[in-house]
């Protein structure tokens, strides 16, 4: 009689198992707009499953919390039902044994709070108040609803051109977006539930790099309507902006503060995410339109600057796209002094091709976002002999990309993570010297869900160095709107949704100087945004649309394949020099990308709804 | 062209067409429930299935075009067991009281299950209800829904009012009013498009037939029933009788045999309705030209109601002229009452309408003219005339013709149009010439604003005015046209709008036909009888003369206006 046993899963096991893989699969790619409450049931199912049922509150408090559920979306609940789950589960929380049985309980508890207006309405009304109202996920998470089907079907059919120009419709910046795009389409790709999201930046960086933005004709304008818009910034929102509207007929006046156009692409994105050259196609096409240009012209109160209220006086509207350039500091001891720069200031000067030599410099990034990691690339290749990120929390907590911080530190940066700064040594002279770093535990989770750094029980630490870049997040310059009457709020310009504002008539705002700093598609989206509303307070309703003929589906079975993800340069070389880092699929990977499209837009709620918002 | 094969068929075919139209043209019919052409192509009920070799999933062939070389299968064992499995899934969740359904015999679903021979169904029956307002013209009944979004396409890109929307998400999906209103709360404008599209008894118009049965079985009333031109086109359909067995005056005889104690005619009403409207239309048309905006007819009340609540800012150039079946109701109730000496109050006014929007007019508090109750009392649809045949085991075929009564029936040719799209404009135009000229005009003349296309524009030269005009029908081409007249993109003289497809020939409340539009055909038939009649003009009617001449005055009198126009 053998004593102990080897235990080897069996084909049950293994099955359930993979069940659960694909379960985490379909909730990744959840719609969005779906029933709360009938969630929230579900997962309560799933929860209540899991019991051992051995104690009360979870094997029976767990039930009559799944029946009460059923109750309020079979429209046979009361009010006072909502209370008697409140109780119910407010005690399965407190006496649950484990945590299978209260934790379940909490989710039931946050949904109780959390959307209890919902349940209330399914209550009153035997109905939900929810509903899906853009049926294609990749569609409904870009904020510009840029169409994603569209574009990957004629990227599979080699029709370049027509994806940039079908692109356009929603986005000027197909470029842009196609290389340094945070790319929120591909979160809920309905592609997940059979194995991962299609490659859909990828996709759209082949149609780019295949059809060059400048080489793409725009689209015919609308006749001119003698109207006359000022935008303040060209960066992409005020870009996106002033393209729209010339296409409708309105002539746009950008008004930018630097040299050259391009905002944040130009001066904030490095040049191997973004070369220069490629950014200058977006512009390129999109000045095609007839986008008059004043550069170095600040909007403000000196001198040389023209006022917000002679642009509204000489305008018929007037865009607000300013975007978000101030830095923030740390606030620490020493911040002042010598060889501590920000992280703006470091790739303004990239931008303006006069970029500080760091050549056998020690350089330290303090900040854990993509403009830290812009920084410690940028550092590495500009010569630095040692180049270190020191950051309050986790690796996996940084809100950087995560392929952002695996290139930075592939390419030879040391992270310090868990180690918040608390000061910069400086030398007589007022030269840094060193970091000073604290050490951190990770710590109790906030309401957000993000695990907040506690001092460690460890001394101090000294990280010798003679540069400090503080990539600590930007803020806006919002004084001069402010006193011109546009109202702010905590820092930002307080535009309402459709990017106006009660109190002041013409002005339109939008992007990071409203959102605060954000991603590139943001203000893409807020400018396109702003073209529309803007036309409308003009007293126009012209239509953006596009003709390009969407390829039909294929009846290709949807085999589970593998996403093709882009190749990038070897560490050791491409760390040398600004030169792209990112190389662009080739065609037999293009075409086995765009064939994992569901074509969502032809299949399920796509073709009741429409796959395809034609115009807007 | 595309080369294919289905079911070891050869076919060549034109590039873009769907895998169903193939079949079809070879002569092979695939099942479908959800599908109706250009509108509803969603592939939601899953029975269109075909397999296509070397693939393992089916695909529907409702909405997939044909490609080079493809082999199709209709009927292969997986296409068959899927087929099925799918419609007993439909009817696991349908209530089957067939018995007591408006549609038995007439239903997609029975007819689908039937011909799968299906005798049984393998899952439990999960039935959703939901209340409905019973007084609303328009009844939805939940249990009856099979989610196919019919109404919801109809209604959005047909009659572009947006009524009805997908409600709850999961499995509690269903159809309801869109943005969580109450029906009464919309601006439906109960044209009953979407209950002609329906595929079931989901939805169907108000059953009024148990107040005819109680006001025939009430020994004080006086039973009139007027029953309007497109009914006539139509009512002979689903009782299976041949053209020639349904005429005008074969039903004439089915409503005696019912027992109504007077059946008339609303064609009569309808060239009453002319005579008031063409001099009208000639009394505005200073006016008209100075503002560079047009008179819209007002017969139709579905318009009317869309008029009223999408340009309320425009519902002044609407005709105060009342619809027949309005004009109908005050004459019946004041002249012939007079005639009969009696109070109106002792006159049950009945309509046979091929309309749902009807029964709203009828109810609309203005329409009293003797303060004694509504001018018209019950309104039918065509399809409730046919129900109500049925119920009194009347068999029509074996009926002999008979007259309609005297005096509220006579009629002419312009009014039989008024049951077509492009007809109330024809029967005007030729009034408006004679008051104009004294003469007759070619009663064919205006024959441009004639045919089914949705937006018809004509230009017609009368007494040396140019009257233009436009023809429309369909709600959305009302809108399109609205937006033009609005934003000047396009002047006109006179519009004449009707809601439905085609007119009301093609009415909410007409006989439903699948895969089929019959208003073309019932159209037809309307303009055989013009021809026939041997007045063609409105004004030549002589109990409409005599109308005038010992009741009304003359046209816009104050006592027409009083009767048969709405007063603001």
């Amino acid at each position: 009689m053998s004593r102990l046993r080897i235990s080897t899963p069996n084909q049950a096991q293994l099955t359930v198992e993979r069940l659960y893989k694909d379960l985490e699969r379909h909730i990744v790619a959840s719609p969005p707009g779906l029933c709360p409450v009938d969630l929230q049931l579900s997962f309560l199912r799933v929860c209540h499953a899991q019991t051992c049922g051995k104690c009360v509150p979870c094997r029976v408090g767990l039930l009559q919390l799944s029946k009460m559920l059923e109750d309020v979306l079979e429209n046979r609940a009361t009010l006072a039902t909502l209370d008697l789950m409140l109780r119910t589960a407010s005690s399965i929380a407190d006496s649950a044994d484990c945590a299978i049985g209260y934790e379940a309980a909490v989710m039931v508890l946050a949904g109780l709070k959390g959307f209890r207006e919902d349940y209330v309405y399914h209550i009153e009304h035997g109905k939900c108040s929810y509903g899906i109202t853009q049926p294609v996920p990749c569609v409904a998470l870009c904020p510009a609803g840029v169409d994603v089907p569209g574009y990957i079907a004629l990227v599979g059919e080699k029709r370049y051109a027509d994806a940039v120009t079908l692109i356009r419709k929603d986005n000027p910046f197909p470029t842009a977006c196609a290389l340094i795009c945070e790319h929120p389409c591909e979160a809920r790709c309905r592609r997940n539930m059979i194995d991962s999201s299609v490659n859909i930046r990828g996709m759209k960086r082949m149609a780019v790099d295949n059809a060059r933005a400048n080489t793409v004709p725009v689209p015919e304008k609308a006749p001119s309507t003698g109207k006359k818009v000022a935008i303040i910034g060209g960066g992409p929102g005020g870009l996106s902006a002033a393209y729209y509207l010339e296409l409708m007929g309105h002539h746009a006046v950008v008004y930018e503060e630097k040299e050259k156009l391009g905002g944040m692409l130009r001066y904030g994105i490095p040049n191997y995410r973004f070369p220069r050259v490629r950014l200058d196609e977006d512009i390129e096409a999109i000045l095609s339109t007839g986008v008059e240009v004043h550069t170095e012209k600040k909007v403000g109160k000196k001198e040389d600057d023209i006022s917000l209220d002679k642009l509204r006086k000489r305008y018929d509207a007037v865009y607000i796209a300013i975007g978000a350039h101030v830095d923030k500091k740390m606030g620490i001891e020493g911040e002042d002094s010598e060889g501590v720069i920000s992280a703006v200031e470091m790739l303004r000067s990239i931008g303006e091709n006069n970029p500080p030599d760091f050549t056998g410099k020690r350089v330290i990034i303090v900040g854990g976002g993509n403009v830290a990691m812009d920084c410690t690339r940028s550092a590495i290749r500009l010569g630095a002999a040692q180049v270190g990120i020191a950051y309050r929390r986790r690796q996996e907590d940084m809100t950087a990309l995560p392929e952002e911080v695996e290139g930075a530190i592939a390419e030879g940066a040391e992270l310090y993570s868990l180690n918040a700064p608390i000061k910069i040594e400086a030398d007589a002279e007022g030269k840094v010297t060193a970091v000073w770093i604290e050490p951190q535990i990770i710590g109790p989770i906030d309401a957000w869900g993000r695990a907040r750094p506690v001092r460690a029980d460890r001394e101090l630490e000294r990280i010798p160095c003679d540069i400090v870049v503080v990539a600590v997040g930007q803020g806006i310059e919002s004084h001069h709107f402010q006193e011109s009457g546009v109202p702010v709020k905590r820092g930002v310009i307080d535009a309402l949704s459709e990017s106006g504002f009660h109190e002041i008539a013409g002005v339109f705002a939008g992007g990071d100087c409203v959102t605060g700093p954000a991603t590139v598609i943001r203000a893409i989206a807020a400018g396109k945004v702003a073209a529309a509303n803007i036309d409308e307070y003009l007293g126009y309703h012209h239509i953006i649309s596009c003709d390009v003929e969407i390829p039909q589906v294929n009846y290709e079975d949807k085999e589970p394949c593998g996403r093709i993800n882009l190749r990038e340069r070897e560490a050791g070389k491409r760390k040398n020099d600004f030169d792209e880092i990112e190389c662009t699929m080739t065609e037999q990977e293009a075409a086995q990308e765009a064939g994992r499209c569901l074509r969502c837009d032809h299949y399920g709620y796509g073709n009741l709804k429409g796959g395809r918002a034609a115009i807007w | 062209m595309v080369n294919l094969k289905i079911d070891n068929r050869n076919i060549c075919i034109e590039e873009g067409t769907t895998i169903m139209k193939a079949a079809a043209h070879a002569g092979i019919m695939i099942p479908h429930l959800c599908y109706l052409e250009g509108i509803n192509e969603i592939s939601a009920c899953k029975v269109c299935v075909v397999e296509m070799q070397g693939k393992e999933k089916l695909i529907t062939s409702c909405n997939n075009a044909v490609e080079e070389g493809m082999v199709i299968y209709t009927n292969s064992p997986k296409v068959r067991a899927v087929r099925s499995i799918n419609v007993e899934l439909v009817l696991s969740q349908h209530d089957c009281h067939c018995a007591t359904c408006v549609r038995s015999g007439n239903c997609n679903l029975q007819k689908m299950a039937n011909d799968l021979g299906l005798t049984e169904i393998s899952y439990p029956k999960v039935v959703e209800d939901a209340p409905w307002n019973q007084d609303y013209p328009l009844i939805r009944d939940f249990k009856k829904c099979i989610k196919c979004m019919r109404c919801v396409q109809v209604c959005d890109k047909v009659q572009d009012l947006h009524i009805w929307d997908v409600q709850n998400t999961g499995s509690r999906t269903t159809v309801d009013v869109s943005g969580h209103r109450n029906i009464e709360d919309t601006d439906c404008s109960m044209c009953g498009q979407c209950i002609s599209h329906c595929p079931t008894g989901a939805l169907r118009e108000r059953n009024d037939i148990p107040k005819v049965f109680d006001v025939l079985a009430d020994p004080e009333k006086i039973t009139i029933v007027q029953v309007a031109p497109a009914v006539r086109t139509a009512w002979g359909e689903s009782l299976g009788l041949a053209e020639d067995v349904a005429t005008e005056k074969r039903m004439a005889a089915a409503l005696k045999q019912v027992g109504f104690d007077y059946v008339f005619d609303t064609n009569f009403a309808a060239d009453l309705t002319i005579m008031e409207e063409a001099n009208e239309l000639l009394k505005r048309m200073p006016e008209i030209k100075e503002s560079g905006l047009p008179m819209f007819t007002s017969c139709c009340p579905a318009w009317v109601r869309f008029m009223n609540s999408q340009y309320p800012q425009a519902a002044g150039r609407l005709s105060t002229a009342k619809s027949p079946q309005q004009m109908f109701g005050a004459v019946a109730k004041t002249y012939f009452a007079q005639k009969l000496n009696i109070s109106p109050d002792k006159i049950c006014c009945i309509s046979v309408m091929p309309c749902v929007a009807k029964k709203g007019e009828a109810a609309i508090p203005a329409m009293d003219v003797t303060g004694t109750g509504p001018d018209v009392d019950i309104v039918l649809t065509t399809r409730e005339l046919v129900r109500l045949i049925t119920a009194e085991h009347i068999k029509p075929e074996l009926l002999d013709e008979v007259e309609f009564d005297s005096p509220l029936s006579e009629n002419t040719g312009a009014g039989v149009l008024f049951g077509t799209t492009g007809g109330v404009m024809e029967a005007a135009l030729r009034t408006a010439v004679f008051a104009l000229t004294g003469s007759n005009p070619d009663p064919v003349g205006f024959s441009e604003v004639r045919g089914g296309k949705g937006r018809k524009d004509a230009d017609y030269y009368v007494d040396g005015t140019m009257v233009r005009t436009c023809t429309v029908s369909g709600l959305k081409n009302a809108r399109l046209l609205m937006d033009d007249i609005l934003e000047k993109r396009a002047e006109y003289d006179f519009v004449e709008v009707m809601a439905c497809p085609g007119g009301c020939v093609g009415g909410g409340g007409q006989p439903i036909w699948e895969d089929v539009k019959m208003a073309p055909q019932r159209s037809a038939k309307l303009y055989e009888l013009d021809e026939e009649r041997s007045l063609r003009y409105s004004h030549e009617n002589p109990t409409i003369q005599q109308l005038y001449a010992e009741f009304l005055g003359e046209p816009l009198s104050e006592k027409s206006h009083h009767l048969l126009h709405i007063n603001e």
